[in-house]
């Protein structure tokens, strides 16, 4: 099994930290994995995205062309990104401020409502655990109990009284995506 | 005790091992795509636990000349920059090797010339291996494809910088830098004691209590005579590494019918271009050279001989394709693909430049 996955949006949106957070679930899963950056000003705003490759095997290229699976936080990543989902692939995106659906007929597209579920909570900081949610329903490549376990060891120890919550969040985003 | 796998960066790792292998100190300056290598140290404080010195310094300047001069006490030391960082500091470099001074340094490098872009690049290929500061020196350089080969060649750089007196570089760049992937730390060691440092570094200044004769560290030597015999000795240093550190990976080269020689972050995915490759029924292998400094000829001269084509995959304008043409003395035909300005060519683009190359000459 290997699974090459695109997280594409805004910089602060948490791209990077989704990635981070499935990169650690890998780990705990004794899975192969490598987790590629776009890096520097991006942080503060501009579009952002980072690579994540799960695998069973050895990893080659940390940098690639085409995706499994995409997920799009944004209309600039739609553009960029769409195109690149390998013909059977999954994107997954949110349809908040979308105005240029996909389109594609050939890979299987999942609208996930996240920012609509992440106003209703209340919770702004959860976007990202909602969306992550959705993309492990799709690929199941790690059970939801690897990723808690991963939040342990991404997420500071200040933070670990918030992993309930990011748990929450998860479930949520799974039982979003409609069946 | 099971090795721990753990999850980091590169330049995290590089941090980590530093500390592991029992440093004495690091000395830097913060610059893009490698400033975690400063950040990590300064966040694993090893001045309370191994007693390694962390020092941000007001410059690369200045950065280099701390290893200079911890180097001269016989200390393991290093700092870590990237391109623009590592022009300021070649001057330094040129006087740690003309001192025969044991040194780690680590280029991860960006896109140049000038300050250019932060994104990935191997443009400094040139300036690591065939001198970079002024007069007749090498550097031995390390150039890691891995996160592992990270944390593994800080080790293996101050080994080899302290078994030939001269300084070694690790030469990296902002993929593998950047990038988080599984690795396993070496073990901690302790650091020398000060009676070690001068048993495994006689040449060094500790501080003279009487009994032996005064060490002098200098570069300068205005006795021109002195001066070729010192270089004399520089030179033989030279070959001894050239005959026993050549290193270097070759992946599918025993049927290859066309060869891809790519150094650092770039070999991987050039291995994934291979692969897809090799699916469609071109055999084509590949060489990593690991030191480009001293350089793999020999490897490259060997597998060409039954190969149809070179091509020479580096992000750059072609630097590395020099010494490739050098090994093969062009009775192979050697082509460059690369990117430049921070841009990382793809797999896909891989496999385009070696069939329009080599496979499909006429569809262009």
């Amino acid at each position: 099994m290997t699974d090459e996955i695109i997280i594409a949006g805004f910089g602060g949106q948490g791209v990077l930290s989704m990635g981070k957070i499935l990169a650690y679930a890998a780990l705990e899963n004794n899975m192969e994995v490598t987790w590629m950056p776009s890096y520097g000003p991006e942080q503060r705003g501009g579009t952002a995205n980072v690579t994540v490759i799960l695998s069973d095997e050895a990893i080659s290229s940390p940098v690639l062309d085409t995706y499994d699976t995409a997920v799009i936080l944004n209309q600039q990543s739609l553009n960029k990104f769409e195109s690149k989902v390998k013909p059977g692939g999954v994107l997954i995106y949110d349809p908040y401020d979308i105005h240029h659906a996909p389109t594609r007929t050939d890979i299987t597209v999942v609208p996930v409502e996240a920012m609509e579920a992440t106003i209703q909570s209340g919770q702004a900081k959860s976007y990202n655990m909602i969306l992550l949610g959705a993309l492990l329903k799709m690929r199941p490549d790690v059970p939801v109990e690897a990723v808690v376990r991963g939040l342990k060891k991404a997420l500071p120890e200040r933070h670990h009284h918030l992993i309930p919550a990011n748990e929450e969040a998860l479930r949520r985003g799974m039982a979003l995506v409609k069946e | 005790m099971k090795d721990e796998i753990k999850l980091m960066k590169g330049n995290e790792a590089i941090a980590h091992a530093a500390i592991r292998y029992g440093a004495d100190g690091y000395f830097g300056y913060p610059i893009t795509p490698q400033s975690e290598v400063l950040e990590t140290l300064e966040a694993e404080m090893p001045w309370e636990t191994t007693g390694m010195v962390v020092l941000q310094a007001e410059s690369e300047v200045a950065s280099i000349n701390m290893v200079y001069g911890g180097a001269a006490t016989g200390k393991a030391v290093m700092t870590s920059s990237s391109s623009p960082g590592v022009s300021l500091m070649q001057e330094g470099i040129s006087y740690l090797a003309a001192s025969e001074l044991p040194a780690l340094i680590v280029n991860v490098m960006r896109g140049g010339p000038g300050l250019g872009t932060i994104q990935p690049s191997q443009s400094d290929y040139f300036q690591a291996t065939k001198g970079g500061g002024h007069g007749d020196y090498h550097l031995i350089v390390l150039a890691p494809s891995t996160v592992q080969e990270m944390a593994d060649f800080v080790g293996l750089g101050f080994d080899l910088a302290f078994k030939y007196r001269t300084p070694a570089m690790i030469l990296a760049d902002g993929i593998v830098g950047q990038m988080m992937e599984k690795v396993v730390l070496p073990p901690q060691r302790p650091r020398r004691t000060d009676e070690e440092v001068r048993q495994q570094c006689p040449w060094a200044v500790t501080g003279k209590a009487g009994g032996r004769k005064r060490n002098v560290v200098t570069s300068l030597e205005l006795d021109s005579a002195m001066m070729e015999k010192n270089n004399e000795r520089f030179q033989r240093t030279y070959r001894e590494i050239e005959k026993n550190e050549v290193r270097y990976e070759a992946c599918y080269t025993d049927d290859a019918e066309y060869l891809i020689v790519a150094f650092g972050s770039i070999a991987r995915i050039c291995l994934k271009a291979i692969e897809e490759a090799r699916k469609q029924g071109i055999k084509v292998g590949l060489i990593r050279p690991i030191t480009l400094w001293p350089f793999p000829y020999d490897a490259i001269k060997q597998t060409a001989a039954h190969v149809k084509g070179i091509l020479c995959v580096e992000i750059n304008a072609g630097q590395m394709i020099e010494d490739v043409r050098l090994a093969v003395s062009d009775r192979v035909p050697v082509a460059h693909f690369g990117r430049m300005g921070g841009i990382v060519p793809n797999p896909q683009e891989v496999l385009d430049a070696l069939k329009k190359d080599f496979i499909n000459p006429t569809e262009a």
